[in-house]
């Protein structure tokens, strides 16, 4: 079975949304595709309890109400790419996607450095333990340590605070200097402001700590408590749960799929797009975190743009090009102030797991200098996760980038490989797109 | 300017096998490899440790090698599992040939015998309905061969071996080799290169054939045996442009290892869809329980093929001081070790425990 969209988009977070809406007003037949059931991506998650935040409501119905002609694609897991279709995966078996033009809007993960114990029951990424709490999953009553890097550990604590977690404190690792330093650039984003602002009044008497990482988790059959290093002191911080999150990482892996090139200057690799969002192949545009993390706000403004670009309305895409700029730079304010401390690079050990899929050591990988030698010595990054996570964290901590995704992009039923209909190759037209 | 007794180009299984056999000759060894040690075929194989027994000459290297593995099956890099192999049958006819095979491999001392169809299903509950029965070789075992190459690079390091890694041949001398490096390497020389062979020695015919695997979560006590269809060797041996088999692999780990494909004349190395799905889809009529199952990862490589199926492993005629041992196929895990030995042997002017006529590279240039 195969359907086909003038404009397909992958990924139903706050870009998506805005491509599949701008996509729709010029009248194109638009798809918009997700891996979960709801719209809203990670960072407007329904919530079981509290229910979808009001501005992800509004732009689910924007893009997904009854009167936009937009198909939305619950559920579809796009596990492979070829020339200009897609194969997802369903609860009903495989299903292809063709399409005219593209917006990939696939966002970014949580980035989990190792430490001795984080691999203990308990522990768990800051994001992912907002997106449980939200789902369901009790929180009552535990106590919980935040920690890591960047604005999402106060969503996360404010979240895990609704639903009735103890937060002990959040510990970000970037200096109190360097968090003055923010926030007093942030009145250049008023919207940033008012949720800073929001997250503090929720989380007033929560104990926020600058400069200040866990460098161990401790426990036998799960995490009992924290030492947690704050300038030159050490504490224990006794515990039920730990939240811990680094920043995010931008998932590229089916624009690499698709051949778009990919900015690798930093620790890991960004679809390249120029100031159209347009990618380095033809009819295929990219839009928000895939495309580097910058925040809510740039991936919203760069949704419409994509949209707007894949619908053919260059016009209205570039009236759209200053917000963008001014949103992007919010990005680069968050990687300059919420950059790593390379200590937090040093706090895994040799017997520290790094791949927890295949229980491989950090010490198991000492001399390797490339993913794949590697890989094949140590099956490192060999399992479920194919190196999503312990890939991802080697590449920050300058061991070495992590290998290209391969076949499928997530593990998929092997009846959805043997299912999916056989694509002939179309010709690829040059379309309008820059050389 | 470096002098050596040996020179091995290529560290897969097979140049890793032939380093390691000519350091405990005591002969002073250079590597030279020019990406990761067992990267190339090595690393996209099942590791399957299986006699084929359609060719009497390939048959008798590949039990002369198997012989040699049962050194290996304690060996922690080995990740030697002993699961057996279950070849299988669709039908009647299928059943037929199956007392032929099994007196042929157990005359070369492979230990096989006929199984109906009640005892197959005993075996591999997993496996179809309608079988008719099956023959299982319960000594047969896999390894995890890239691994081992490093083992066997390691081992001979130990014994003085220099590995030039990330290195390649670029041009072939008399009693010589340049490297890319410019750096000359004087000594005779051993192409154990596979599919990178017709580049330094176009004048014996080699293509490489494409094949595809793919790897599953783990589901251990799912499937015991390696487990194959009967039909297997008419994918194996026949020249099709493009074949499948059932061909699926318990690894220690539980995962599932499904192959199989053959594909002449493909150069690139991506996994082609067409093919992934019609290698599934053939093995999902031998065990439909694959089809539920989660698929981690697929990849593919290429095969060194000759024309006769047989390795190439001897002299090359005309060429003093040059050597080759490649072209084993899909079979260069099973016969490394015996390879390694015979071409040694012959090296050093020793009697080669198995006749080496089948396998001399003169065979294509007369």
């Amino acid at each position: 079975m195969t359907e086909h969209y003038d404009v397909l988009v992958v990924g139903a977070g706050p870009a998506g949304l805005a491509a599949a809406q701008a996509a729709a007003s010029h009248g194109a037949r638009v798809g918009l595709v997700d891996a979960q059931a709801r719209q809203g991506g990670q960072v407007w998650r329904h919530d079981a309890v509290h229910g979808t935040p009001r501005a992800a409501s509004r732009a689910i119905n924007a893009s997904v109400g009854t009167r936009v002609p937009v198909t939305w694609l619950a559920r579809h897991q796009v596990i492979a790419a070829q020339s200009q279709r897609l194969c997802a995966e369903t609860p009903l078996g495989a299903v292809e996607l063709s399409f005219g033009r593209l917006v990939i809007a696939t966002g970014a993960r949580e980035l989990l450095l190792p430490f001795p114990g984080w691999t203990l029951p308990g522990v768990t990424g800051a994001g992912g333990l907002q997106a449980l709490a939200k789902q369901g999953w009790p929180v009552r009553g535990k106590r919980v340590v935040v920690a890591g890097s960047g604005p999402l550990l106060w969503a996360a604590a404010a979240s895990l605070r609704r639903h009735g977690a103890r937060v002990l404190g959040i510990h970000e690792q970037a200096s109190a200097a360097a968090m003055r330093a923010f926030a007093l650039q942030l009145w250049r984003w008023p919207g940033r402001v008012a949720q800073a602002l929001q997250l503090r009044a929720a989380l007033h008497d929560v104990a926020h700590h600058c400069g200040s990482f866990v460098r161990r988790a401790d426990g036998d059959a799960a995490v009992t408590s924290v030492q947690v290093t704050s300038g030159g002191t050490s504490m224990r911080v006794d515990c039920d749960l730990l939240a811990v999150g680094h920043g995010l990482v931008p998932n590229v892996a089916l624009a690499g799929m698709l051949g778009c090139a990919m900015d690798r200057d930093g620790a890991h690799p960004v679809v390249q797009v120029d100031e159209l969002l347009r990618t380095s192949v033809a009819n295929i545009h990219a839009a928000g975190e895939s495309c580097g993390i910058a925040g809510l706000s740039a991936a919203r403004i760069e949704g419409r743009i994509a949209g707007h670009m894949a619908a053919g309305a260059t016009a209205a895409a570039t009236s759209l090009l200053r917000q963008r700029r001014h949103a992007r730079r919010f990005g680069e304010l968050l990687e300059r102030h919420f950059a790593l401390d390379p200590r937090l690079y040093a706090l895994a050990e040799h017997d520290t797991i790094i791949c927890r899929c295949e229980d491989v050591t950090l010490g198991a990988l000492d001399g390797y200098t490339d993913a794949r030698t590697a890989r094949l010595a140590t099956r490192c990054g060999m399992g479920a996760c194919q190196g999503r996570v312990c890939g991802t964290a080697l590449a920050q901590m300058g061991r070495f980038p992590r290998s290209d995704c391969r076949l499928p992009i997530f593990p998929a039923r092997l009846a959805t490989l043997a299912d999916r209909a056989s694509p002939p190759l179309p010709s690829r037209d040059s379309g309008d797109n820059h050389p | 300017m470096s002098r050596y007794d040996l020179i091995v180009a290529g560290a897969g299984i097979v140049g890793a096998s032939c380093a390691n056999e000519a350091s405990i000759a005591g002969l002073r060894v250079a590597i030279v490899e020019p990406g990761p040690v067992g990267g190339g075929a090595t690393a996209c194989s099942m590791g399957h440790l299986v006699a084929m027994d359609d060719d009497p000459a390939e048959l008798a290297l590949a039990r002369y090698s198997l012989r040699r593995w049962e050194a290996f099956a304690h060996l922690a890099e080995a990740e030697f599992s002993r699961c057996g192999t279950l070849w299988v049958a669709r039908n009647d006819g299928e059943v037929a040939g199956i007392a032929a095979r099994v007196a042929r491999l157990n005359a070369a001392g492979g230990e096989a015998h006929a199984v109906d169809a009640r005892t197959l299903y005993e075996l591999e509950p997993a496996l179809a309905a309608g079988l008719a029965g099956g023959m299982l070789v319960p000594a047969e075992a896999v390894v995890y061969p890239p691994r081992v190459a490093q083992h066997l690079v390691r081992c001979a390091q130990q014994r003085g071996a220099r590995l030039h890694a990330g290195r390649s041949v670029r041009r072939l001398g008399r009693a010589s080799v340049t490297l890319d490096d410019g750096s000359l390497l004087t000594g005779p020389v051993l192409l154990a290169t596979g599919c990178a062979l017709p580049r330094l020695l176009p004048q014996l015919p080699l293509r490489p054939r494409k094949g595809h695997l793919l790897i599953t979560e783990r589901y251990p006590g799912l499937l015991r045996h390696q487990v194959l269809e009967l039909g297997y060797a008419d994918s194996a041996h026949g020249d099709a442009a493009s074949s499948v088999a059932f061909n699926v692999q318990p690894r220690p780990t539980g995962q599932l290892l499904v192959g199989s494909s053959r594909e002449f004349d493909v150069e690139d190395p991506a996994v082609s869809p067409a093919m992934l799905q019609r290698m599934l889809r053939h093995a999902f009529r031998f065990m439909p329980a694959l089809r539920q199952l989660q698929g981690l990862r697929a990849w593919t490589g290429l095969r060194p093929a000759t024309p006769d199926g047989r390795p190439y492993l001897g002299a090359v005629p005309g060429h003093p001081d040059l050597w080759v041992a490649a072209g084993h196929e899909g079979l260069g895990v099973t016969t490394a070790l015996g390879s390694a030995r015979l071409l040694i042997d012959l090296l050093l002017g020793h009697a080669p425990a198995i006749d080496p006529a089948p396998y001399s590279p003169a065979r294509v240039l007369a």
